[in-house]
């Protein structure tokens, strides 16, 4: 159980506090109602790239780093296809310097020309160290506009090619500020040793005069029920043979999310969980095998992936993959099994109530989905899935027709074969 | 109206105390540190086992062993221990470093006699089945075919071969390594160093009485060391060589690059003062190699150095992925920097900004009473006691521009650095 404060700025700047005095820290976590779902299929990775400009300096202040760490403060940030969001930890008695930052830089950046062609070349070399420059790194470029025909899903949130970074220009940096980092579209928690009075004075005094903003209507293209099943195969330079199949599932606020979440834990969480007993150590099909939820805002990806052994062709691989969602089509998952899911995600839960950072986070992400009290009842809601839910979503997700399927297959080449 | 242009008051770091723990020793020679905790329901057990090297011929056997501990003992299998560990929502973790091997133990309180019987088990009566060996050879061979793909690993892997040779630390696993492994080498092993007299256990969060008595149940009475005695040696390490190694790779469009050398470790009354100069040099955000090779001209999206402190030695190394086209002039500004830092003396602002970013670090590390257990272990590792930080925090307030510069000189040479670099050079 996390507890919390909550008040709104008259600019419509939502602000959360969670006290924790057993350490003598503070965190600052901001999130911004914008992610890469909310860009131009013109200029996918705008989102992301931006996020770096948030670093170059903002109105008043030419440097964000310098003055935090005079402090003792770290900070970082990460944008993904739903949110951006900006974090400090500093220590709580100098908690005010993380409100001079932060406000100042929701009042306005610098925009430096010369932040914007280093932060465009960095962001170069992030697509290429995470995307180009490893074996399947470009997964999902590839997996995401095979499972997404319309949806902004259908690009990862690095963008979908290099140029569309090279290509950005000030005036489009400039109008993203202007339309999504406005205090309306933010919401800042504060977590730590600090008292919600004190907060709360300190909230008003630097964020209180930044002007609302003009509110954006969202209009995001839903992706249309996917009705036969897709199929790519990809040669390239990668030493084993490998499959990922993406179903598409239910958003996050829908009732079956939960299902599905747990479904992925029955499958893949822990050295107990099916596909790692039946197709890694019973049988040798997979050397690594795994299946997990996105956990996007809309519409939702489950993915299964695995890396056949040595020896086993990939359609004996991806049959095996099948024959274990039929059972979970099939069969009632037993009572014994689903307890054992649910008990790891309630002591995971008590795992990340260890961290200030990762409860503000939470709370800033739950208060997006509409209210910060959903984190608390997270649990409740898992606890409630019953074996005839398992069942029922797993018929509903795991159909052919439903499915996305991508293999990797090696190049053959003479000269690498025998590398060490 | 407000002043945005200036910070506001600078307030002094303090606060940083450190939880003592409460020391156990116990007539089968395990001993026990305890950090408890009213506040949690969780606890976490770390048993720790000093890691027993004789033989540079069979390389891998010691990560091997700490995977496969828990993979089947005369009473559970593999499958059972597994099951059992999830479904009490507790997690057992092999960990595997340098110089120890440890099993760690996370479960909530209430579930805590349900989950040491298996850990039990596994301290004592570990089979290894041959069957768990092959798919461990076998998944770990196709995770090394993957890896050997990937510039950076490739580029660690050759950093530490040339500066620690064929100890202990210089190992990284290969296909010859891995088909190596025999069971009967593992269960040696495993029956010289799973011993309490070799044990270290760590405990924290919900530890009460009752807790101990279950511990001292589980693993004092039952629990014995062999007769005979092991020996830790120290490795011996073959003189440095600043080697320079260039592998190629034509499809690369980024290169790996990694330096660096065998330096001191914690135990020199100079660590501190290394730490603080590799933090200014390349050991943060704010530090002189992200600000001019990231932040000015945008080759990486990150570089950074660190010192590292083992139990016979311990090393500075640089790592970074860079443009394939910029990989000379990269080396060539490492170079630089490393010259600016042995001749010229910092500014006092910039020596007092890594100070603070190094205390109020210092002060975020001592978040639970977790963290308080892992400084502990840190020290006590190295031989230390928690007093060590106390002349850590002194010897980072005295650090002074001059000071820097005088470190610097002592231990911060390109000339001397083992320098790896996988990919292209242009």
């Amino acid at each position: 159980m996390v507890h919390y404060k909550k008040f709104t700025l008259d600019n419509g700047l939502r602000v959360l506090v969670h006290e924790d005095h057993s350490t003598a820290m503070a965190c600052v976590n901001i999130l911004y109602d914008v992610g890469a779902r909310d860009e131009n299929p013109e200029q996918t990775g705008f989102a992301h790239l931006f996020e770096h400009l948030m670093f170059g300096g903002s109105v008043n202040i030419p440097n964000y780093d310098t003055p935090l760490q005079q402090v003792g403060g770290e900070n970082n940030a990460f944008t993904s296809n739903d949110i951006t969001n900006y974090y400090i930890t500093l220590p709580a008695n100098n908690l005010e310097t993380a409100f001079w930052l932060e406000s100042d830089r929701m009042l306005s950046l610098a925009f430096s020309e010369q932040s914007l062609e280093v932060q465009r070349q960095v962001v170069i070399e992030e697509f290429k160290q995470r995307y180009l420059n490893q074996p399947y790194g470009d997964v999902w470029l590839k997996l995401r506009p095979l499972a997404y025909k319309e949806h902004p899903y259908r690009w990862a949130t690095i963008g979908k090619e290099l140029k569309h970074i090279e290509d950005a220009k000030m005036e489009d940096v400039k109008a993203f500020f202007d339309t999504h980092y406005t205090p309306q579209h933010a919401i800042m928690v504060i977590a730590g040793d600090v008292d919600f009075e004190g907060v709360k004075s300190l909230a008003e005094k630097w964020f209180g005069d930044i002007p609302a903003g003009e509110k954006i209507e969202r209009y995001l293209p839903q992706e249309p029920k996917q009705t036969e099943a897709r199929r790519e195969t990809v040669e390239a330079d990668v030493p084993l043979e490998s499959i990922y199949i993406a179903f598409h599932g239910e958003e996050r606020m829908h009732a079956d999310y939960y299902a599905t979440d747990l479904i992925s834990d029955i499958l893949s969480r822990g050295s107990s969980s099916r596909l790692y007993r039946s197709l890694v150590k019973e049988e040798p099909i997979f050397s690594e095998v795994n299946a997990y939820m996105m956990g996007s805002l809309d519409t939702n990806l489950f993915v299964l992936e695995g890396k056949p052994s040595e020896g086993v062709s990939l359609a004996d691989a991806e049959q095996a993959l099948w024959a274990q969602l039929e059972r979970l089509k099939t069969e009632l998952v037993t009572e014994h099994e689903l307890e054992k899911v649910k008990n790891k995600v309630e002591s995971t839960m008590v795992f990340s109530e260890l961290s200030i950072l990762d409860k503000a986070m939470n709370l800033a992400y739950f208060e997006l989905l509409g209210d910060a009290d959903l984190y608390n009842q997270e649990i409740e809601k898992y606890l409630q899935v019953k074996p005839e839910d398992i069942r029922r979503v797993a018929n509903a997700i795991f159909r052919e027709e439903n499915s996305s399927t991508l293999l990797y297959k090696p190049l053959v080449k003479e000269t690498h074969a025998e590398q060490n | 109206m407000l002043n945005r242009i200036n910070s506001p008051e600078y307030k002094e770091i303090t606060g940083i105390h450190l939880i003592h723990p409460k020391e156990y020793a116990y007539g089968n020679g395990l001993k026990a540190f305890v950090f408890a905790s009213e506040d949690h329901s969780l606890i976490k057990a770390e048993f720790i086992f000093a890691n027993v090297f004789e033989s540079p011929e069979n390389p891998l056997l010691n990560t091997a062993l700490s995977s496969l501990i828990k993979e089947g003992t005369t009473r559970l299998t593999s499958a059972e221990i597994a099951e059992q560990v999830d479904f009490y929502g507790a997690f057992l973790v092999p960990e595997y470093s340098y110089d120890h091997t440890a099993i760690t133990v996370y479960t909530l309180k209430k579930y805590a006699h349900k989950i040491f019987p298996i850990v039990k088990d596994i301290l004592m009566d570990a089979i290894i089945p041959e069957k768990e060996l092959q798919t461990y050879i076998r998944n770990n061979k196709q995770t090394l075919q993957v890896s050997l793909e990937k510039n950076d690993f490739v580029a660690r892997k050759q950093f530490y071969k040339s500066v620690f040779g064929n100890t202990l630390y210089g190992i990284t696993p290969t296909k010859e390594g891995l088909d190596a492994l025999t069971r009967a080498d593992l269960l040696a092993l495993y029956q010289k160093q799973i011993r309490p007299s070799n044990c270290t256990l760590i405990l924290a969060g919900a530890v009460d009485q009752q807790t101990l008595g279950l511990i001292e149940n589980l693993f004092v009475s039952d629990w014995h060391s062999p007769e005979n005695q092991i020996q830790l040696k120290a490795p011996v390490f073959e003189p440095a060589v600043a080697d320079f190694i260039f592998e190629e790779r034509k499809d690369s469009v980024q290169s790996a690059i990694r330096m660096g050398y065998q330096l001191i470790n914690r135990t020199d009354p100079n660590y501190a003062s290394v730490q603080f100069v590799n933090t200014l040099f390349g050991g943060f955000f704010g530090s002189r190699l992200m600000k001019n090779i990231r932040e000015e001209k945008g080759y990486t999206y990150s570089i950074g150095s660190a010192v590292a402190s083992l139990k016979y030695s311990g090393f500075f190394t640089i790592a970074t992925e860079v443009g394939v086209d910029v990989t000379s002039a990269t080396l060539s500004e490492i170079e630089k920097e490393f010259s600016l830092l042995r001749t010229e003396i910092p500014t006092e602002e910039e020596v007092q900004l890594v100070r603070n970013y190094l205390l109020g670090t210092m002060l975020g590390s001592l978040e639970s009473i977790f963290s308080h257990a892992d400084k502990f272990k840190a020290v006590y590792f190295s031989g230390m006691d928690l007093s060590y930080y106390q002349r850590y925090t002194e010897s980072i307030q005295a650090m002074t521009p001059a000071k820097v510069k005088e470190i610097a000189g002592q231990y911060f040479d390109y000339q001397q650095l083992t320098k790896v670099v996988v990919g292209k050079l242009d």
